[in-house]
């Protein structure tokens, strides 16, 4: 019996039609099992806070976790919001504001870096940008460093009131997290 | 194993390899050129479909280990933050759940059908013993599995099954006591033994494995059988296993997935018991305890025995006396099809286990008892008084002359073409 070349065509087609479907039956068997190890809903409903500054002083800073990090909140004096602004921001080691809630390219003033009526609330994400302890500064008895904002112990990076870093092996500002203001005194974080 | 290998590597680098580890060689030896008799059956292709299910329950059970606390305080709680807030949770648990169902199905269809055909006669006596190996380390990895929701049935059921070895004492005084408490690692069945059960749930299926892999070896030093009994005399007897066998045993994977996947995905509990959805509560005894289907025939015997030592000797001898039947059995012909009496028997065998898995649903009160009581006469009469007796005083069936034949009809092998369907060439 002589196969013909339209059978061997049929055969070809089947053949990858077949191959084809069992590799995308294939996928969507496997997706679930990868999928699983991503966050879960518990996890994810974890990833917002609500936080009430209503008891925070001027001059006074408090540290919340959210998404398992710590968070500085800090309430600046006018002499720690004038000093931020005045930095020049050419002479910065990073350029970008470092903000979630902006685009990376929008460049690291004090501006930028926090919201618009509520200058004197510094809020940002506590980890080295180094590689990751929690700088110090959020005490009172705290060393913050040559630029009165944060100092991190473990390699000695500085960063100023804006949380900018200033000197030291850090590479980037200190991570600014997505946050809003419900109400005057409560923010929403993440 | 048949002849010579038939292996060729096909490229410079499939030699090279071959050279030093054939391993290619061993699969198409194995799985792709072997001898499998022409005329198995659809019960043949449940080894495939167990192969296919422990893979599947230990994919399932390892991601679900990733999600599931086993502390007393927490593991009820973290198999519902699975269900409900793990991604595909609510389906990974079910598969692994009802799988465990299945597994224990396509089981004793494996079972029944090396009853029925002889599977366990000579050469194949090692291969049966193994299959009755794993047979026991898939009871204990379902029990230890079970127990692990902490629901009221788990709770219970371990404490149940683990207070079986105190009837040990009735054999040397203290030692059943001590058994128990050191299986518990406490007074009771607590946080210390919810631990040790989820370590040694993940730890036997991969011996289960490697039984598995010892079963297969034996398998494929016998060779299968088949629903004749004979064995392969010619080369026209069997097909190279791929893609024969192969494709067979594919088919029979998806359909036995149809009804698998309707219960996942539209009845994952109905198998389950309802109080298992009740967290443990060691000061409250659920008023029906009863383990998962698969066990409840074993289940019946243990509560048919009115003394306590007495029932778990039954239960385990149940198990147990499986080993033997190599010997048991005095028949000189393998399969039933040629054993008209042994047959009967056998059926009767088949409604004994169903008897004694309905029964031992039922609470243990009469008239149940006493029908549990006839069930388990008639079951261990099944191994020792049928088996040893019937083969001597049966008259076998007239056997097929080869495996062919039986297939091919007595004048089969000759023309290609099946009678009567000649026709003449066109005239056009």
């Amino acid at each position: 019996m002589t196969i013909d070349v339209d059978d061997s065509k049929r055969r070809d087609f089947l053949v990858l039609a077949g191959n084809a479907f069992a590799a995308v039956g294939g996928a969507a068997v496997l997706w679930p099992f990868v999928q699983q190890m991503n966050p879960d809903a518990s996890a994810l409903a974890m990833a917002s806070i609500e936080v009430d500054l209503s008891a925070i002083k001027p001059g006074q800073a408090v540290t919340v976790m959210w998404r398992g990090k710590p968070v500085f909140i800090r309430y600046r004096t006018p002499e720690e919001i004038k000093a931020a602004q005045d930095v020049n921001v050419a002479d910065l080691r990073d350029q970008s504001c470092r903000n979630d809630a902006l685009p990376e390219t929008m460049p690291a003033t004090d501006a930028d870096r926090v919201k618009k009526g509520k200058e004197n609330w510094l809020v940002l994400v506590g980890i080295c940008t180094h590689l990751g302890c929690i700088p110090k500064g959020q005490s009172i008895a705290d060393n913050r460093g040559d630029f009165g904002g944060y100092f991190c112990p473990c390699h000695g990076s500085h960063y100023d009131t804006s949380g900018r870093i200033r000197k030291g092996p850090a590479p980037r500002n200190l991570e600014v997290p997505e946050y809003s203001f419900i109400t005057d005194t409560k923010i929403k974080i993440g | 194993m048949s002849g010579p290998s038939s292996y060729k590597p096909q490229s410079a680098a499939a030699k090279w390899f071959d050279d030093r580890l054939p391993i290619a060689r061993l699969v198409h030896d194995s799985f792709i050129a072997f001898p499998t008799p022409r005329n198995l059956n659809y019960l043949w292709t449940f080894g495939g479909i167990l192969t296919f299910f422990l893979v599947a329950q230990i994919v399932t059970g390892v991601i679900l280990a990733m999600h599931y606390v086993p502390n007393e305080t927490m593991a009820f709680d973290s198999v519902q933050h699975i269900k409900r807030d793990v991604n595909y949770g609510w389906l990974i648990q079910p598969l692994h759940a009802v799988g465990a169902s299945f597994f224990f199905l396509a089981v004793y269809l494996h079972i029944f059908r090396g009853i029925y055909y002889g599977s366990y006669k000579a050469p194949r006596e090692v291969l049966w013993i193994l299959g009755v190996f794993i047979f026991l380390a898939m009871m204990a990895t379902g029990f230890l599995g079970y127990t692990l929701p902490w629901g009221q049935m788990s709770f219970w059921g371990a404490t149940v099954i683990t207070n079986l070895f105190s009837s040990l004492d009735g054999v040397i005084p203290g030692l059943g006591t001590a058994i128990v408490t050191w299986l518990w690692g406490g007074f009771s069945v607590g946080n210390a033994t919810l631990n040790r059960f989820f370590s040694l749930h993940y730890l036997l299926p991969f011996v289960i494995f490697g039984l598995v892999i010892l079963h297969v070896w034996a398998l494929h030093v016998a060779g299968q059988n088949n629903p004749t009994g004979l064995d392969i005399k010619q080369d026209s007897d069997a097909v190279p296993m791929s893609p024969y066998a192969v494709s067979k045993d594919v088919f029979a994977m998806v359909a036995f997935l149809i009804p698998f996947a309707y219960f996942v995905f539209f009845m994952p509990d109905w198998l389950g018991h309802a109080d298992n959805y009740i967290e443990a509560n060691p000061l409250s005894t659920p008023p029906h305890i009863v383990p998962e289907w698969y066990f409840l025939p074993f289940y019946a015997i243990l509560r048919a025995i009115p003394s306590k030592l007495g029932g778990v000797v039954a239960m385990v001898s149940a198990i147990l006396i499986l080993l033997v039947i190599p010997w048991l059995d005095t028949s000189r012909v393998r399969s039933c099809k040629y054993r008209p009496i042994f047959k009967w028997c056998f059926w009767a065998f088949v409604f004994t286990c169903l008897a004694l898995g309905y029964l031992g649903a039922m609470p243990a009160e009469q008239p149940y008892i006493f029908w549990a009581q006839v069930f388990t006469f008639l079951y261990f009469a099944f191994f020792l008084i049928a088996m040893p007796i019937v083969g001597i005083i049966e008259t076998p069936s007239r056997l097929p002359r080869s495996i062919t034949e039986s297939v091919l009809g007595k004048n089969g092998g000759g023309s290609s073409l099946p009678a009567g369907a000649a026709s003449a060439p066109e005239k056009r």
